[in-house]
């Protein structure tokens, strides 16, 4: 086989010192958590120019919410941050809600902000467990890891499944919560205590962590703000922006809970955000669990939800409802919402067009860190190589949201 | 109450206004629709210094064919507004808003990548979530979603280097 010609071209000399070169670190880097390509233009070590490309787990999500009813878009939803897919359902199921103009019955309110505030204790420990595993505290990774499967234990029994729950529907959840789900969620919880007070002494003051985190990828709160960054990237930068505070949607204004808020902007700020919300997390599924009243989980209007499966297999009725339902799909009248929810990395928001077929005519999903990788390049800028790791995983880019 | 803050400051450059479900709707021309967004974004009445989303909506059968969309926030005010601006189907385009809201400069290139709307004025503008040779924009209505794209062919990346960023 013959050598490509441009092996035997002469290489021509320059001088290093005002070199910069061009360096394309990804999509496939076994540092970064995701498929995604750095287009670095270095000083040496120092980052000139960042140059983010996304874009490599592009699976036309809002192309194909538009090909199917509107409950088949529950699975989709759960593709987008598949590290707390509770909460995008929920999401896209009150979307759907407002343009009914219904609203879901009140335990399952409880249940969608219970299952949302575990998916996003969740999700902040993947964002910070494999955060610190990149940086080399690998212990503290698998604490966490220990920790998420307990929870992901608990969202098991209350949905079903891990990862891809497909539990919301609209007007309802799907199952309700087991009779000892309680006692369940205080066991976990008083495991979660335990694992987190060891991964705080391990990180909240080590040297080398503070090192690696403090004062890298910094943002001011007005850049912040100008970038769209929300959640706990923009609390971070002192911007105690909260949806649930903000515009509350569900239950969230019953219940009593801080809005932790960095100084800085920098990753370290980020890691104590990201820290303390799930505390925070914790006090609102506990309050959620004490108040939650009983009663259906799930509309009884049979133009939205489906009918029991003994009037479906035992009366004509039932049957042509059920039969409705699933091929042509709940008729929602036309117009258009804009439902923002607080995902475990900012503002999710979904943004619905009905022309009032059974199908949807537009599904939007304003993906957090999306924007929040729109922002990256400039919060590398004049840092390290290395600094990339820390600063993407502060981000907590999921490629499933970020690329849909 | 928004709707007659913005009714009162910008008079007929307001084509339509809508309050549905909670949420303010207003609706500009193109020509306007930069003077009136900045406006937005600065006059301490309105502070919408948040640009939550930038997106559009094709419909093909009505004219101008595509909604330009803009969710607004104040993160001051605490209030929110769609802002919609319409955009002919014929040659899509319409003014960067990214020298407003950073945010603007992905969203644009998304809603660009997406629906081939050109944004004048944008910085950067090209595809992000496709990648350069893809034909088409998917999430217009006209672009069956089962459609195969042609494979792309392979180059040498010293002969043909790719295009420098900015």
């Amino acid at each position: 086989m013959a050598l490509p010609a441009r092996w035997s071209q002469k290489l021509e000399a320059s001088d290093p010192a005002d070199e910069v070169m061009e360096l394309q670190m990804g999509p496939s880097h076994p540092a970064s958590h995701g498929t995604i390509k750095f287009n670095l233009k270095v000083d040496g070590e120092r980052i000139a120019d960042c140059d983010v490309e996304v874009g490599y787990l592009h699976r036309g999500f809002e192309k194909m919410c538009e090909q199917g009813t509107w409950t088949q878009c529950f699975p989709y939803t759960d593709r987008l941050n598949y590290a707390s897919s509770c909460i995008n359902n929920a999401g896209f199921a009150i979307a759907v809600e407002r343009l009914l103009e219904v609203e879901a019955p009140e335990r399952c309110q409880h249940i969608r902000v219970i299952m949302s505030e575990i998916a996003r204790i969740a999700d902040h420990l993947t964002c910070l467990g494999m955060a610190a595993g990149e940086l080399g505290a690998q212990s503290v990774m698998f604490y966490m890891l220990e920790a998420r499967e307990m929870l992901y234990d608990l969202i098991e029994v209350a949905t079903g499944a891990r990862l891809t729950v497909t539990w919301c529907r609209v007007g309802g959840v799907s199952r309700d919560l087991p009779a000892d789900f309680g006692q369940r969620l205080k066991t976990a919880f008083t495991h979660l205590d335990a694992i987190l007070l060891d991964c705080d002494k391990l990180l909240t003051r080590n040297r080398v962590f503070i090192d690696r985190m403090a004062g890298i990828g910094m943002m001011s709160a007005e850049d912040a703000i100008s970038y769209g960054l929300s959640g706990p990237l923009l609390r971070a930068a002192g911007v105690a922006y909260d949806v649930r505070k903000a515009s509350p949607y569900l239950v969230y204004d019953r219940f009593e809970f801080e809005v932790p808020t960095g100084e800085r902007g920098d990753n370290y700020d980020r890691f104590e955000v990201r820290m303390r919300e799930m505390y925070e997390a914790r006090k609102i599924a506990e309050q959620a669990m004490a108040q939650i009243p009983d009663g259906p989980i799930a509309l009884e209007d049979h133009r939205i939800t489906l009918p029991p499966k003994d009037r479906v297999y035992n009366s004509i009725e039932g049957l042509m409802n059920h039969f409705k339902l699933i091929m042509e799909g709940i008729k929602v009248p036309a117009g258009e919402v804009y439902q923002a929810v607080e995902g475990a990395n900012g503002e999710l928001g979904f943004y619905v067009v009905s022309d009032g077929s059974g199908r949807p005519y537009r599904v939007r999903v304003r993906p957090p860190c999306f924007l929040g990788m729109g922002a990256l390049g400039q919060m590398l800028k004049g840092h390290m190589i290395a600094d990339i790791i820390a600063t993407f995983g502060m981000i907590n880019m999921i490629g499933g949201e970020c690329d849909r | 109450m928004l709707i007659e803050k913005l009714n009162a400051r910008f008079g007929p450059d307001i084509l339509a206004a809508e309050s549905a479900r909670g949420e303010e709707t207003i609706v500009v021309s193109r020509d306007r629709a930069m003077e009136i967004l900045g406006a937005l974004h600065s006059e301490p009445d309105f502070a919408f210094n948040f640009l939550s989303d930038l997106t559009a909506v094709d419909w093909p059968e009505r004219t101008p064919r595509f909604e330009v969309i803009y969710h607004l926030r104040s993160l001051t005010k605490g209030h929110c507004l769609r802002v919609k601006v319409g955009v002919d189907g014929t040659d899509p385009w319409a003014h960067s808003v990214a020298g407003i809201w950073k945010a603007a400069d992905w969203l644009e290139r998304e809603c660009f990548d997406m629906f081939g709307i050109r944004f004048e004025g944008h910085p950067d503008l090209r595809r992000i979530l496709m990648y350069d040779s893809f034909q088409g924009y998917p999430l217009r209505k006209d672009y069956p979603y089962q459609r195969r794209q042609p494979i792309v062919e392979e180059v040498d990346p010293i002969t043909h280097p790719r295009r420098p960023s900015r």
